[in-house]
């Protein structure tokens, strides 16, 4: 992966930063430039917004056989996530046994390492999700 | 809009066919379908060649041109388009091809599918299929293809209480199909068991639950319905052609349990062939993963959402039931060469509806429908076809 591609994509990918339509208030994620309820009355009305990080598991899997990028990390956990917010993101689900996953588990973002390009190449770093505390 | 007919059809062998290059798939497929059609070259207007990542597979871009070469048709200078959807290329080339045929600017049109996914080695083939996916917001995380589609799996038992066994009912169905094919990957029975003893790839999908890395092409010929009487006697008529699109990522969609392109497509393609899912005798449907035909039947109105998987097991789909679903194997059995695919799926259905389909025949089809999906269901394309 070329180092700008990871690169333009922090703000997202470390702060949770999606795109709140100022003309209906719907809140999107990943960030989008165009809402696709209110279409062109919403060119240029795209805000910033930060999502809380808070959300439900809708659907989750186990990943046992990895991409080359996750090669040594399986078994992992995939989730779609409901945000707080309305959204749904994709992210692992990590700090947890595998078994305690379940559809209607709160978790929350936390910071981590996503992957890295080879041994020597750089670290990816982004949101994954842990039960929350609450 | 003109009526569009095939009027011939061919494909290769699908399988590990480590003797046989892409040039080699893409010549054999578009003879046998120009001789069974009875066409000359000069006859051909254009071509639409469907190949999902030919540029990570064997390195080759631009590859309308190559089928071009292959064809011998240079001097005739024809245009001949490579098209791209993910899993759904083929289907979208066929959609090119119709629409081409349809308006009047071309008569005799000649469309190809193919890929060529052996040539890679290790895990690369999976990490190609990922980028049917959304890279920067799923596969970077960590979610693989079979992944998305487990989401999907786990989603429908949970909400619908479809089983884990229901879904392998659908890989034995299709390996039994398949095993009658002899154009198939796999042609031999597997069981439930099979299924579920299988490695694990994404929870709740075990490896019998994912159709196969595969090489084959397959192609099709258009013309327009009353200049094909003049070729041959065995005329399918496109009934309908429509392709649907929704957002590249899974996460996105506005349902889970369903592919909202799919059904965008069905509901137009049924109207356009003023038809009810009950008139259709035979379907090919886009079983990529033993879930994605619980919810394409569900998608195309042969059952209600949520009952794919009773019907399955009711045997509804089977090659004796009310609507037989992949008779040809399905992607499962008759393997998956991503770009060829859609085309592959129109080959059945035009044998089954010229009586040519021999040990797998549906007795007395007249209308069958093709349902081809690109990535997590980002495009969708459904034809309707009649011998008429
Ligand atoms: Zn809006």
């Amino acid at each position: 992966m070329g180092v700008a591609r990871y690169w333009r994509e922090i703000p997202a990918r470390y702060n949770l930063i999606g795109k709140k339509c100022e003309i209906c208030g719907k809140v999107y994620f990943p960030p989008r430039t165009i809402c696709p309820k209110c279409r062109r009355k919403s060119i240029g009305k795209m805000q910033d917004y930060k999502l809380s990080g808070k959300g439900t598991v809708e659907s989750y899997t186990i990943i046992y056989t990895p991409p080359p990028e996750f090669e040594g990390k399986a078994p992992y956990a995939i989730a779609l996530i409901k945000m707080e917010e309305g959204c749904y993101l994709t992210g692992q689900i990590v700090d947890c046994k595998l078994d305690e996953i379940h559809i209607g588990m709160k978790v929350e973002a936390c910071f981590r390492r996503i992957q890295e390009d080879g041994k020597r190449g750089a670290i990816y770093y982004g949101y994954k999700f842990r039960k929350a505390e609450s | 809009m003109r009526e569009v007919a095939v009027i011939g059809i061919g494909m290769t062998e699908f399988g590990e066919l480590w003797q046989k290059s892409f040039r080699e798939l893409v010549a054999e497929a578009g003879v046998k379908a120009i001789l069974d059609a009875g066409i000359e070259g000069e006859d051909i207007d254009a071509m639409y060649i469907g190949g999902m990542s030919t540029g990570r597979f064997i390195g080759q871009e631009h590859v309308g041109s190559l089928a071009l070469e292959v064809a011998g048709l240079e001097d005739l200078h024809i245009p001949a388009t490579r098209v791209e959807a993910a899993c759904a290329s083929g289907g979208v080339a066929m959609h090119q091809g119709y629409i081409a045929v349809a308006s009047g600017m071309y008569d005799i049109v000649v469309v190809g599918g193919a890929e060529k996914m052996t040539d890679v080695v290790g895990g690369e083939a999976t990490n190609i299929l990922a980028s049917a996916a959304d890279r920067e917001w799923e596969s970077f995380f960590g979610a693989t293809f079979p992944g998305l589609y487990a989401l999907m799996a786990r989603y429908h038992m949970h909400h619908h209480g479809t089983t884990q066994e229901q879904l392998a009912m659908v890989a034995v169905k299709n390996h039994h199909n398949g095993s009658l094919n002899p154009k198939a990957q796999f042609r031999r029975e597997i069981s439930v068991e099979d299924v579920l003893n299988s490695p694990i790839v994404a929870e709740p999908l075990h490896l019998l639950d994912c159709s196969p890395i595969t090489d084959g092409a397959a192609a099709a010929i258009l013309a327009p319905v009353d200049i094909a009487r003049k070729y041959t006697d065995k005329i399918i008529k496109i009934k309908a052609s429509v392709q649907a699109c929704d957002t590249l990522s899974f996460h996105s969609r506005s349902r889970f349990d369903s592919l909202p392109a799919a059904v965008h497509a069905a509901k137009k393609a049924y109207e356009m062939a003023g038809v009810k899912p009950s008139d259709i005798d035979v379907a090919e449907v886009h079983d990529c993963f033993t879930i994605a035909e619980i919810i394409a039947i569900e998608d195309l109105g042969f059952v209600e959402k949520g009952k794919g998987g009773k019907a399955t097991e009711e045997g509804l789909t089977a090659l004796d039931g009310q609507i037989p679903v992949n008779t040809s194997g399905g992607l499962k059995a008759k393997g998956h060469p991503v770009g060829a695919t859609g085309v592959a799926q129109i080959n059945e259905i035009v044998m089954q509806l010229r009586g040519e389909a021999d040990k797998r025949q549906v007795k007395g089809a007249t209308i069958g429908l093709t349902h081809n999906v690109g990535g997590s269901g980002g495009t969708a394309v459904v034809h309707i076809l009649e011998a008429i």
